[in-house]
Parts: structure tokens; sequence; C-alpha cells
């Protein structure tokens, strides 16, 4: 299925496909038989995909069509509809603002712009190493700890623009230190 | 054969014999919580700290992680249970206060760290008990009864405060009793809209068809709102109790538990709670060796609103997009692919299993004649003690702020209290009165909604909360009717060149206009209460309106582009650099007489100096309109100055 799907994109399509996009097509070719060729399948094949590989490949929609024989259109439009769905891959260290309505009144908007700022990138956007994504995200359900963001996995309370510069420089100092230690790790071995 | 009944009540022993010797163990046991809310506060460097302190003191004692008690202002909470000691509650324990606890109390014994500690579940002489606190006193729970106290992960816990008892009656007295029971306590739906439940499950079982579907709707999508992710948290199996009930009084053999992706901590607490529910018969086939049967599975919501509203919600587990279609026939008659399909909130399940346990007249008699039972709401904002809280219906708003939750922060002033989120309204300090219940909010412009309440103080602008809110539906307007897919855009379009400065008063009546074309011209209840926010604010704080078109000025000092910041320098103090360090874009700089003064090109208005500024000078101030900003003739720092000195 996937060879027929590249066949048929042109020239520069076919170029836009890195080796980690194209692994990632394969692994979904694995996937989809372990789901029923059902429409009502549609959202938990594509939050299967994504769970495990974090965003939405444009070719896995047409694969992910052919599999329940539907339209793409069809799949496209589920995938654009739901907010859960993205269609570019996410950051090492994605970056989730709230703007609930506690955290909104808080000054969530504020935060968000700091980020911004900080990362140079606009919400909804990758850095181009991969290393930051930015997301808004509308309550996580901590609106008593406002304004409230989430760092991969781990859900910041009370942040304030001072604090949005202490978490990027955290995830460096990580960064930094495990570079480090690969660097002392790699010279023992030698 | 034992009956439902017995077969339970051997259960039941069992997990209490077994729950006993957690409560009787010779050895400390240190509950800590551990939802999403807690976790966001620390609650795992919690658990690490109490494990290294433990180990450091060579303390034997056993950590739990049990749900959310609610009160978020205090997260994270931790309860110990040390022998010779009422179960004590303390309050925002991070590792530092859990090491210091272990040492001082669990090792030596003698010392219960009072300067963390809240109160003692139990009446004691010695300790002061949750009962002396306003927060405590006044609520009166219900649903949240256990939430926070038992362990979620763990059935027996909820078997041996007497969970699934209901269940066991209801199978032993009939549907039709559980059903007449629910009718009875004209149990309202939680979900917003007080559709009566007991109703909804009659219309499903009259209709005669062999399958049905029972669906537990958990979408909460409300910004503002996190009760139903807590209930599915701390307490699964009660949610999954009030699920089977209303799937026997309806005559189901499927439940769908539709959960929102967002809440990964909910789904595998509920799906490992479905497995453990099984394991000991209470869901599955031939539940407790009965004739019914239920088959329950999770379906994780992507994220959209609209969702909220049945047909939606129905039109998403198709495979289609959320959008909501025309009633009748109404989903009880006709939903999921064409069977009869019940959908309740999660608030709306909890709340059975106690109305079975208790029966139909203990409900009626908390709340009001038409509203009876309780009311859970998340309370947010500016409010003392924020956190989740259940009150009986008919209590007023001024009772649910002001004596519940402690009042506003900080000494400031109550300007108005939004509720009912997206959907609800504002309401202003004059309508603080209101009585908390389906009908009355609904009187005064706002609603129940899902229970979010927003608590707001001066510095709350009025017209920004309407904008973020159209925009808000206006992301989530599902497209299918005109007015709410174009007609939220303009609003919010005019409510954004308000809120910039570039508003008319001819707008505030095409504002008025809008709203109620919106109202007319919209299919769901996501279209007919969009407007809701902006009707409120216009019709109770025209002010505000009128201050933001023609003094382009925001009264609250908080729509960005109407203010501006500026350093006092009669209290700045010279060579203090705390504003300098907190700016993000390097906007301060230092004047002639070195104290600090702000470029205004630079500055955008984040409001980061204010805080930094040590309170002892409190030198930053907050205008608008921006030309407001007097002139104090300030001079950045040049060499010559720095030689002179």
């Amino acid at each position: 299925m996937l060879d027929k799907l590249l066949a048929a994109l042109n020239e520069t399509e076919r170029a836009a496909i890195d080796d980690e996009e194209y692994n990632i097509l394969r692994s979904v070719v694995e996937l989809l038989p372990t789901f029923a060729k059902e429409v009502s399948q549609l959202i938990p094949i594509l939050q299967g995909i994504q769970r495990k590989h974090g965003y939405l490949p444009r070719l896995s929609l047409d694969m992910v069509a052919a599999h329940v024989e539907t339209s793409i259109g069809k799949v496209y439009g589920i995938a654009t509809f739901y907010n859960q769905f993205r269609f570019n891959p996410p950051g090492r260290n994605p970056i989730k603002v709230c703007l609930g309505t506690a955290c909104h009144v808080k000054g969530g908007e504020i935060i968000l712009e700091n980020f911004e700022r900080r990362l140079q990138i606009k919400e909804g956007e990758t850095s181009d190493d991969r290393e930051y994504s930015l997301e808004r995200v509308a309550c996580i359900g901590c609106c008593a700890l406002a304004p409230a963001v989430v760092v991969g996995e781990k859900v910041e309370a009370y942040v304030t623009p001072s604090k949005v510069e202490g978490i990027i420089t955290e995830i460096e100092v990580h960064r930094e230190m495990a570079a480090r230690e690969l660097e002392k790790n790699e010279a023992a071995n030698e | 054969m034992s009956s439902p009944k017995e077969l339970l009540v051997a259960a039941a022993e069992k997990a209490q014999e077994k729950v006993r010797k957690l409560k009787e163990s010779s050895s400390p046991v240190i509950y800590i919580g551990c939802a999403t809310c807690g976790l966001a506060a620390g609650a795992l460097e919690t658990i690490a700290g109490f494990e290294e302190a433990l180990k450091t003191n060579g303390v034997e004692a056993e950590i739990r992680k049990v749900g959310c008690l609610g009160h978020c202002y205090a997260e994270p909470l931790v309860i110990i249970q040390n022998p010779g000691f009422p179960p004590l509650l303390y309050q925002k324990i991070g590792a530092g206060e859990a090491g210091i606890l272990v040492r001082s109390f669990l090792k030596d014994g003698s010392d219960p760290c009072y300067e963390y500690l809240i109160g003692a579940l139990e009446a004691d002489e010695n300790f002061p008990t949750l009962m002396d606190y306003p927060r405590y006193l006044y609520e009166s729970r219900v649903v949240m009864e256990h939430c926070g106290l038992i362990d979620p992960n763990d059935i027996d816990h909820y078997l041996a405060v007497g969970g699934y008892h209901s269940l066991a009656d209801g199978l032993e007295k009939g549907s039709a009793w559980v059903l007449d029971e629910v009718k009875a306590a004209n149990l309202r739906g939680r979900g917003g809209a007080g559709f009566p439940a007991g109703l909804k499950w009659e219309i499903a079982r009259g209709i005669e068809k062999s399958s049905k579907l029972v669906i537990c709707n958990g979408d909460e999508g409300d910004p503002g709102a996190y009760m139903d992710r807590t209930l599915l948290e701390s307490n699964p199996h009660q949610v999954l109790e009030g699920l089977a009930l209303a799937a026997l009084a309806v005559g189901a053999e499927r439940a769908l538990l539709y959960i929102r992706a967002e809440y990964p901590l909910a789904v595998t607490i509920m799906e490992s709670a479905i497995i453990q529910a099984q394991e000991k018969n209470l869901l599955g086939g031939n539940i407790l060796g009965s004739e019914f049967s239920l088959e329950v599975s999770v379906f994780q919501g992507s994220g959209a609103f609209v969702c909220g509203e049945e047909t939606a919600l129905i039109e998403s587990l198709a495979g289609n997009r959320g959008m909501p279609q025309p009633r009748p026939p109404y989903p009880a008659v006709a939903g999921l692919h064409g069977l009869p399909t019940v959908i309740n909130n999660v608030k709306t399940l909890s709340t059975v299993p106690s109305i079975i346990r208790n029966g139909h007249q203990w409900f009626r008699s908390i709340g009001t004649a038409d509203s009876p039972g309780t009311a859970i709401f998340s309370v947010v904002g500016e409010v003392e003690y924020p956190g989740l809280v259940e009150v009986p219906m008919g209590v007023t708003l001024e009772h649910l702020v002001v004596d519940v939750c402690g009042g506003i922060k900080d000494g400031k002033e109550l300007k108005a209290v939004q509720i009912g989120g997206p959907s609800g309204g504002c309401l202003p300090t004059s309508l603080m009165g209101t009585v908390i219940d389906f009908d009355s909010l609904k009187k005064v412009g706002a609603m129940m909604g899902s229970g979010g309440l927003v608590v707001m103080n001066e510095d709350t602008c009025m017209v920004e909360v309407a904008r973020y809110f159209t925009d808000f539906t206006q992301g989530e307007s599902c497209g299918k009717c005109t007015f709410c897919r174009i007609g939220t855009r303009h609003l919010r379009d005019i409510l954004h060149s308000i809120t910039v400065g570039e508003g008319t008063m001819e707008e505030l009546d095409d504002l008025e206009e809008l709203c109620h074309a919106i109202i007319k011209g919209s299919l769901c209840s996501l279209g007919k209460t969009a407007p809701n926010p902006v009707l409120t604010t216009l019709r109770f704080f025209r002010d505000e309106y009128v201050a933001h078109i023609e003094e382009k000025r925001c009264p609250a000092k908080m729509c960005r582009p109407l203010i501006a910041f500026y350093i006092d320098l009669e209290p700045c103090a010279r060579g203090c650099d705390a504003c300098v360090a907190c700016c993000p874009t390097d906007a301060i700089f230092t004047t002639s007489n070195r104290k600090k003064a702000i470029d205004q090109e630079k500055c955008v208005k984040c409001g980061e100096c204010v805080y930094a500024c040590p309170p002892e000078y409190d030198a930053v101030r907050r205008v608008s309109p921006p030309h407001m900003i007097p002139d104090q003739g300030v001079k950045p720092l040049t060499e010559k100055d720095e030689k002179e000195s």
C-alpha cells in the first residue's frame, strides 16, 4: 500500500519525505491491521498513530483512508476537526501553555508570548532543531494553580515570565549535562 | 446459590478486613494526593522526599497514593496515619517538609508539626478537626465523600466504604425499582442542562430493542472545570457503579466511558478499575450471579468542546466529525447506530449509588425542591481557597464565594463571578444573592453549565473576559450552523476591536443584535449559549465597554494596548536592580539619578516588574490610557553622570 502511495507522489513531494518519516509510515503499515476496517475506528486509529509517533504524517492519512475504505477527505476532515491531532512532529520538549479561563485571567497569554519570544517560534510550531514545540491548550484542569504550563509530562504551576526563563534554562542545563556525560563516556570507552 | 447481596457482603467483608489491617497498621501509613492537580503541585517530589527520609531515618512506613480532596490551594496534601494519633491532614508538603515530618513526627513520635497541619480527620481533643474550618463545615459531600481518602487503584478501598452495595440492592430489587428511585429523587443531569436522568432512562427503557447503550460523558471541555476528571481519578468505582445501575435500569448490556484524551491519568485509572471490577464479577457477564451482564469499555475523546452535546458525542463515536444533529429523534430513542443510547454526565452517574443506598427521600432532603442534591463547583480565580467545592443546591453565590471559599484574595474587591464557563454569564456583585440551582441561574442569564466558577476581582476586564469566551466558542464551533460559525467570528472581531481601543458605540448595538441572532439561528446549545458571556457583560458592565470605546481606557487596566507601565521615581530605590533582571525584553534602563525607568518602545506590558519590585518600594505603576504616564524628566544614565558621581 505504501509503495503505491509513494509512487503516486511527484518528485518534490517524494523528496520531502525523509528517512524518519519513511520509517514512521512503514510502522503505520504494521499498525493498521490491528484495527478493524470500520469507519467508527477512524479516531482510535489516528490516536494510535499519534500516540506512537507524536504526529500524523500526511501520507499516513491516505493509508488510514485506504484501510477503512473511505475517502481521504473524510479522514482529513476528522483529523483537522479534533484538537488532539497534529501534523508536524512535536519537539523533544513539547510545551503546552494552558489558556483555560483561570489561566487566561491570570495572564496565560503573556506566558505564551514569553515562550514565543524566548524560543523564537510561534504557537503551533516546532523549532528547527526539533528541541521545542509550542502549543496552546484549553484547560488542563489545574485551574487552582494558574497560570499553568505543561513541559513534557510535567505541569509547572504559577508560571511567571521569569519562570519561563527558568524552565528553558533548566532544560538547556540538562541537555548540556547529558551531552557532557555522553562525551565523557565516549572518551572513557576509547 | 447465593444472592447478589450475599456475594457482595462476602467480598466486602474481605475488603474491610484488608483495609482495617491498613488502618490499624502498627507502622505509619502516608497517604499522598496524586490526582493530576496534586501531581502538578509536585506530589511526585513529595513521594520521593518521603521515601528518602524514611530510608535515611530507618523508619518503616507505607506510602499510598490517593485521589484529590479538592483543596487545590493546599496541594500537595498528605494524610499521615501514625499509631497513637488520629489521621492528620497536612498541607503544602514538599520534599523538604516531608523530611521534617518523618524526622520529628514519625521517628521521634513527639512533634506532629503543627506548622503544616490542617487538622485531624477524626474528632480528637489534642487537635483541631477539619470541621473547625468553614470550608469543611459548610460543604456537604455526597459525591465527593470518599475522594482523596481512598486508593483509586484498589477496588477493595471502595468496597470497604460500602461500594457496590447499591448495585447489589438494585440486582435484588429489580431494574424497575432502581428507575423508580432515581425518578422519585428527581436527579437532574449535572452536565449543565438539568434534564431529569430518570426520565431519560425511562424513555430508553420503553423502547423495544434488544441492544441498548449507556454512555458516561467524561468529555469535560469547559475551560475552568475539572470536577469530572477528579471524580474519575479519585473514585473510579463510584462512576462504574452508577453506570452499571443506569444500564440495569435502562436494560443495556453495553456501556462506554467517553473520556477526554487530555486526561491520560483518568483513562489509565478507569481502565484498571474496569478490570478489577470484572475480576470481582461486579462488571462483565452475569454480575454477582444475576441475569444482568454489562460490558464496559473506554473511548478516548479527541478534544472537541461540542462533543459535550449528546448528538455530537454520538457522531464522534461513529467515526464522524462531532457535529450535533437535530432532535428528535432523541438519543434515548435512537442514538449510536440507531440504538437507544442514554448519555449521562460523570457527576450524574456518581450521584446514583448514594440515591440507591439512602433512598430518594434522603436525596430530596438535600438542596431545593426543584433541584435536589448537591452541586460541585470548581471555584477558581481570585479567591482565597480555590478548589472543588460540593455544596447543597440552593445556597447563594455569596455563601459559596465568601463563606466557603474564604472570599477575595489580597483584600481586593469582588467584581464579578463567571459561572458556567463559555455558556454561562458574568454576574456582578449585586447578584451575589442569587441562589444556586438550575432555574435561578438561568433567570439571571447564566447557567449551571458544567460547574466552572471563576471569581474575578477589580483587576479583571469584563470586555476582555467576553472576548476570551467568544474566542473559545468561535474556535470550537463545529461549523454546521451559519450563525454560530460566522456570527461568533464577528462577535469576536468586534470585541477584539473594542479591547484594542478601536471600537465604536454603534458596534455595541450590533453586538446585541448579533447575539440574539446567534441564539435563534443555532441548532445546539453551544451556539445557543455562546452569546451569554457577551450579553451578561453588556447588561451588567456596560460602563466598561463605554470606557474602552470613548476614553480608550480599560478600567481594570488589563487590556494591554490600552495600558502602560512606568516607574514612579519617588519610591524607586537607587541602585536596586530587581526589575531590570526580570524584564524579558530589557526595556528597563537606569536613569541619570540611578533610579529605573521603562523604555515604552521596548516594553511588552507583561507586568513582571510589578511583582519583581520589592514591596517596600512598590514603585511600578500601571496606567490607562497609556498617555497618562506623567513626565518625570527621565534621562538615561550617561558616562558623564557616572564620572561626576
